[in-house]
């Protein structure tokens, strides 16, 4: 299928070129990144804009590097180069365990973490593991940056707090304490699908605890009633069953040709349950390897 | 729109084409250049039958703006098999894997890339290699197994060698 409208490209050497061509367009420029949904949308007509500003020449934003206390992920790092990079699989275990369970090989080798967060799709992998790791979203604009807290990145369906004239330079993660950790995602079967129910916990050894979801709500976020329920307990078999009771409480999933409401409800309640279940044993030392399915 | 005109190496040779912005690698490589191994199946990435090498890498060159690879290099399966069949791809004559062959270039490519990555992946890792590359004949089953076979591939080569001499 052929783009039927067409367009100027724009490949800037810099981040500042790049926030003018932005500025410039007023709103009627996409940034092109891996292009993985990008491209779809512009053939499909849900995407027109005027000028497209490839953003794979700007050096500065290949980054992916832990320094100081924070991992930086530039703009231009796709899920492969996380799911090949031994600072991601150590230290944010959950986030490399997501990163792979993104589309397929093909997909990954051009889609980038930043574009996932900026298509913004309900059941974006990448964004459960972002919303336990606390990640902060780095954007570049005409008048500076400006970091936006991941829990207020999404705010509608395909909506975030991304303003027309800015870029995003990066995604920044503050290294965690020790923790056990898992992302769990529900598909029709095992390999390249959407998730029907996403799940990322992450367990800590003073028993805090931290739980998001995708694709059960218009927006991805943490679960806060079940984080209230565990906050300070350790997991112990009741305390898991009720937490995974309250499941579906915290969500609001929609019907669709991959799955009914109800089966969402009741499979995220299992999935919560066998999720904690593995991040406590990880957490030990006891788990299945991470990247292992639970389900 | 402007149209704008593109350099790149294309299995070994550099070509240059004349592209508008809006024109997709996949329609580039087949109707202005003729090469007809990448197949056009679901055209948004799904299925794996448009997959080429773009510098080392698969992709989706439905994905692809012609203009995104100027600089870079191609190899399609007709670059991979420029010298004769390579041990992956006589795997795959020799246990049948393909019955229409539609999905046969991505599928070679797939698995050339995991296999350079990987040189003896498990059956787990060869699964998840090419998942994203969809057929409709077989089940899968031959395909799997003659990759695997392939990455035995090296050790047989050297013992044949050694009879011969």
């Amino acid at each position: 299928m052929p783009i039927t409208h067409s367009f100027e490209y724009y490949k800037p050497k810099r981040l500042s070129e790049a926030v003018a061509l932005l500025h410039k367009h007023n709103g009627t420029a996409s940034v092109l990144a891996g292009g993985t949904d990008l491209i779809v949308w512009l053939k499909e007509n849900v995407a027109a804009p005027r000028a497209l500003v490839d953003i794979k020449g700007i050096k500065e934003l290949a980054v992916l590097e832990l320094k100081d206390g924070t991992l930086r992920i530039g703009a231009r790092t796709t899920f492969t180069a996380l799911i090949e990079s031994k600072i991601v699989r150590e230290k944010f275990p959950v986030l490399w365990e997501a990163a792979r369970t993104v589309a397929s090989v093909g997909v990954r080798n051009r889609a980038t973490l930043a574009g996932n967060i900026c298509s913004a799709i309900p059941c974006l992998d990448s964004a459960p593991a972002l919303l336990v790791y606390e990640a902060v979203v780095v954007l570049q604009g005409p008048a500076g940056t400006r970091r936006v807290p991941i829990t207020e990145w999404f705010v509608g369906l395909k909506k975030t707090a991304r303003k027309p004239d800015e870029l995003v330079r990066g995604i920044e993660l503050p290294l965690p304490k020790k923790h056990g950790g898992c992302y769990v995602k529900l598909g029709r079967y095992a390999g390249e699908d959407l998730a029907q129910v996403g799940l990322a916990i992450l367990a800590f050894a003073d028993n805090t605890y931290r739980i998001a979801h995708c694709a059960v709500a218009p927006t991805p976020q943490r679960l806060a009633g079940v984080e209230a329920i565990l906050a300070g307990k350790p997991l112990a078999a009741a305390l898991i069953r009720k937490a995974g009771a309250r499941a579906d409480k915290d969500i609001s999933p929609i019907a669709d040709v991959r799955a009914s409401k109800e089966y969402r409800q009741h499979m995220a309640g299992i999935m919560l349950t066998r999720g904690l279940k593995a991040a406590a044993a990880r957490l030990a030392g006891t788990g299945p390897a991470y990247g292992t399915s639970l389900l | 729109m402007t149209k704008t005109t593109i350099a790149f190496k294309i299995n070994g040779a550099t070509r240059t084409v004349d592209v508008e912005p809006s024109d997709v690698l996949i329609d580039v490589l087949r109707d202005k250049l003729g090469i007809k191994s990448p197949k056009i199946g679901c055209d948004r990435g799904d299925c794996g039958t448009c997959t080429v090498l773009l510098n080392g890498q698969t992709v989706r060159s439905c994905l692809v703006l012609a203009v995104e690879a100027d600089g870079g290099e191609i190899v399609t399966l007709e670059g991979i098999g420029a010298d004769g069949l390579t041990p992956l791809q006589k795997a795959f004559v020799a246990h049948n894997s393909f019955q229409c062959g539609f999905c046969a270039p991505g599928v070679t490519l797939a698995a050339t890339e995991l296999l350079r990555k990987h040189p003896h992946p498990t059956r787990d890792e060869i699964k998840e290699a090419i998942a994203g590359n969809l057929c409709r004949c077989t089940g899968y089953t031959p395909i799997i197994e003659a990759i695997e076979d392939a990455a035995q591939t090296p050790r047989k080569k050297t013992t044949a060698k050694k009879k011969i001499s």
